[in-house]
């Protein structure tokens, strides 16, 4: 909730900043810099270069705040770490009370820490010490060193001079003490608004996993080695898929036998998310190699059977027309007129079965793999390597947008004339 | 020497709410080489399924095409075809558009590079020859449609309304354009449009045909496309006769519009 509030100022704070401040050193006078009317005109709407920038900062500085990165200059206040005490007042079953005093150490979950040494006091209540990590907490029976036991009916009237009793839970200086149902007392340390790393890691730490994977490796592969295989599987499957789907779909646009005959297993399989393949797919090839390419070729090919069908759909009669009274044979129609007018639309097919090839690669990894990124992630989560999961979800988008501008690359090159016919 | 012969042509299909349209009725024409014929009427009047059974896109129910005494089974490149929206293909160049004919018939750059170079300087495109044709306008567009048709060399150019989607300028000077190739080629040519005055203007003969079932109205024998070779036409425009028969054919159109209106009023009554 902190958090979103946060976000949100950033994200006022700095469109006024931007629009008072910086605008007014780049007054660009070009076509649309001098349209009055930008609300409702869609191609009027430019992404504001700047709030894209602050936009990506203001998630790391987040991200770094709230896990007490050390690349981050502010930080949200961490855990309490270091010395403490408070005071438990114990009446005894005659009526008369007596303070001790609990010291409790807190310490950095991972580095070890002795139990503080302390003076029993006098009294009928003895002092305790407890060590408790960051993010813990730690039942005390405080009573163990008492001279009245709670089997005797002692019982535990006040912390800190606060009245409590059991289940009752009470602020002290830095946490919150809690009595158990039984009289016992929880200590847990104030936990500050930082994550903790196994929720979610520092930026550093992330990026020192990536270091790492890179050069050991993770569960027998190393990073490249994982990222190297999904990629691997979707190239192949999707190869293989166009390589098949596309003269399918030709075939559906040129010969009605072949469109009565494709029809309904095409439009029947369709609407079929490949993820739904994965387990039949499991059953009948294994979880290697073949099954996976096997489920990407099945990914990839009912969307490139589609976008080829629509491309050659797409070819306006007049010049089909054309072709054939300029002397074209049905050949050199197919190879002058219909592939080359279905490219923009192939294109478009080729980039989404990509999309989804990726996706599915990445979800049949998670249900089962032996290597890839999926299986990294999944395995690293099962172990609680939140680092490995979010390193390997960053490079997965990554790539997964890699792939998008590769395609748009492509089509940009190899289809000029899309959308300017 | 007669070149085409329409025989007879009627053209009847079936609708699939079980009635029929009878989009032609027994036309038959005769247009020796070297005519420009235009051919006027109401929508639906079946001009464009005349054209398109001439240029072997569709069969007719009854009668027969015959060009140079052969029958026309099917498209060929004797009959070239101008479209309304060019068709051109976006993936070639002007220069690969023009020259697609013979490049389809398999012959060598040597022997249609000439031919094509050419007709590029005719239609004014020589500087733009290596463009993408999405690069050009629209009036550009429409002469490397013409180039195209013409660097194949057909006997019959067939004209679906080629200058219906350009602007009133540039439509003029593509009239222009369209005497002085017809002229200089002799080609036959069979022009479609719906605008009065440039069937007037270009039409050696003018067929007025009439809607339901599709038939010839009338056919008039012009002097204004003789008149107009080279000359500015806007000076064809002013002849007295020209006025004449556009009112008067204007009129005859109007009629048959009145008429359709009346009988779809009927219908719906």
């Amino acid at each position: 909730m902190t958090i979103l509030i946060i976000y949100i100022v950033i994200f006022t704070a700095a469109f006024f900043v931007v629009r008072k401040g910086v605008s007014k050193f780049r007054q660009m006078q070009d076509f649309t810099s001098l349209k009055t009317v930008t609300f409702g005109d869609e191609s009027a709407v430019r992404p504001d270069r700047w709030a894209s920038v602050i936009s990506i900062v203001t998630i790391f500085l987040l991200w770094g705040a709230f896990t007490g990165s050390k690349w981050v200059p502010i930080h949200a206040p961490g855990p309490f770490v270091g010395e403490t005490e408070f005071v438990y007042t114990l009446e005894a079953p005659d009526g008369s009370r007596d303070d001790a005093t609990v010291f409790a150490r807190v310490f950095e979950v991972g580095q070890d820490a002795e139990e503080p040494e302390v003076d029993p006091g006098d009294g009928f209540a003895k002092n305790d010490g407890i060590k408790v990590g960051a993010w813990r907490s730690e039942l005390l029976i405080m009573d163990k060193n008492d001279d009245v036991k709670r089997k005797e009916g002692a019982k535990i009237v006040a912390i800190d001079g606060q009245p409590v009793s059991a289940g009752e839970s009470v602020r002290v200086a830095d946490g919150s003490v809690a009595l158990t149902s039984k009289g016992s007392i929880n200590f847990s340390p104030a936990k500050g608004m930082q994550m903790e790393p196994i929720w979610l890691p520092s930026p550093e730490a992330v990026v020192a996993r990536v270091g790492e994977i890179a050069s050991e490796g993770y569960q027998n592969f190393t990073l490249w080695e994982h990222l190297f295989w999904s990629l691997f599987r979707v190239i192949v499957g999707f190869i293989i898929g166009a390589a098949v789907g596309i003269p399918l779909g030709y075939a559906m646009g040129l010969s009605d036998w072949f469109r009565g005959w494709f029809d309904p297993i095409v439009e029947f399989m369709r609407p079929v998310p490949p993820l739904a393949l994965i387990p039949l797919v499991i059953i009948w090839a294994g979880i290697g190699e073949t099954g996976k390419i096997i489920l990407l070729f099945l990914a990839a090919l009912w969307i490139m059977t589609i976008s080829a069908r629509a491309g050659v759909s797409g070819v306006a009669i007049s010049k089909v027309h054309a072709a054939y009274s300029l002397g074209a044979s049905k050949w050199q129609l197919m190879r002058h007129v219909i592939v080359p007018n279905s490219l923009p639309e192939i294109f478009t097919g080729a980039r989404v079965a990509m999309g989804v090839c990726w996706g599915t690669v990445v979800a049949a990894e998670l249900v089962a793999a032996e290597k890839g990124a999926g299986m990294m992630v999944m395995v690293a989560s099962r172990f609680q390597n939140t680092d490995i999961v979010i390193m390997g979800i960053i490079l997965i988008g990554i790539i997964g947008y890699g792939i998008d501008i590769l395609m748009r690359k492509a089509e940009a090159w190899l289809v000029p004339w899309k959308g300017r016919i | 020497m007669s070149t085409l012969s329409i025989e007879s042509i009627s053209m009847r299909f079936d609708l699939p709410n079980g009635g029929h349209v009878q989009a032609l009725k027994d036309v038959s024409l005769e247009i020796k080489t070297g005519e420009l014929m235009s051919v006027l009427g109401p929508s639906g009047c079946g001009k464009t399924t005349l054209l398109n059974i001439v240029a072997g896109f569709l069969a007719p129910t009854e009668g027969k095409i015959m060009l140079n005494d052969h029958l026309v089974t099917g498209p060929d490149a004797e009959r070239g075809m101008v479209f309304q929206q060019g068709a051109l293909f976006e993936w070639m160049s002007v220069r690969d558009n023009v020259s697609f004919g013979p490049r389809m018939a398999g012959k060598r750059e040597k022997d249609w590079a000439e031919t094509v170079d050419h007709l590029l300087d005719v239609v004014g495109l020589q500087d733009f020859k290596e463009k993408a044709v999405y690069e050009l306008s629209g009036g550009m567009q429409q002469r490397v449609a013409l180039a195209r048709c013409l660097a194949n060399d057909p006997d019959v150019i067939l004209m679906d309304e080629p200058l219906g989607a350009l602007d009133a300028l540039t439509r003029e000077k593509m009239q222009g354009l369209v005497l002085k190739l017809w002229k200089e080629t002799g080609k036959t040519i069979i022009l479609i449009t719906h605008s009065v005055e440039e069937a007037l203007l270009l039409g050696e003969r003018l067929l007025v045909m009439a809607p339901r079932p599709g038939r010839i109205h009338k056919e008039y024998r012009l002097p204004f496309a003789d008149d107009g070779v080279g000359r500015d036409l806007r000076e064809v425009k002013k002849n007295p006769e020209f006025g004449e028969k556009r009112e008067e054919i204007l009129s005859m159109i109007w009629d048959m519009e009145e008429e359709i209106m009346g009988r779809t009023e009927e219908a719906s009554a």
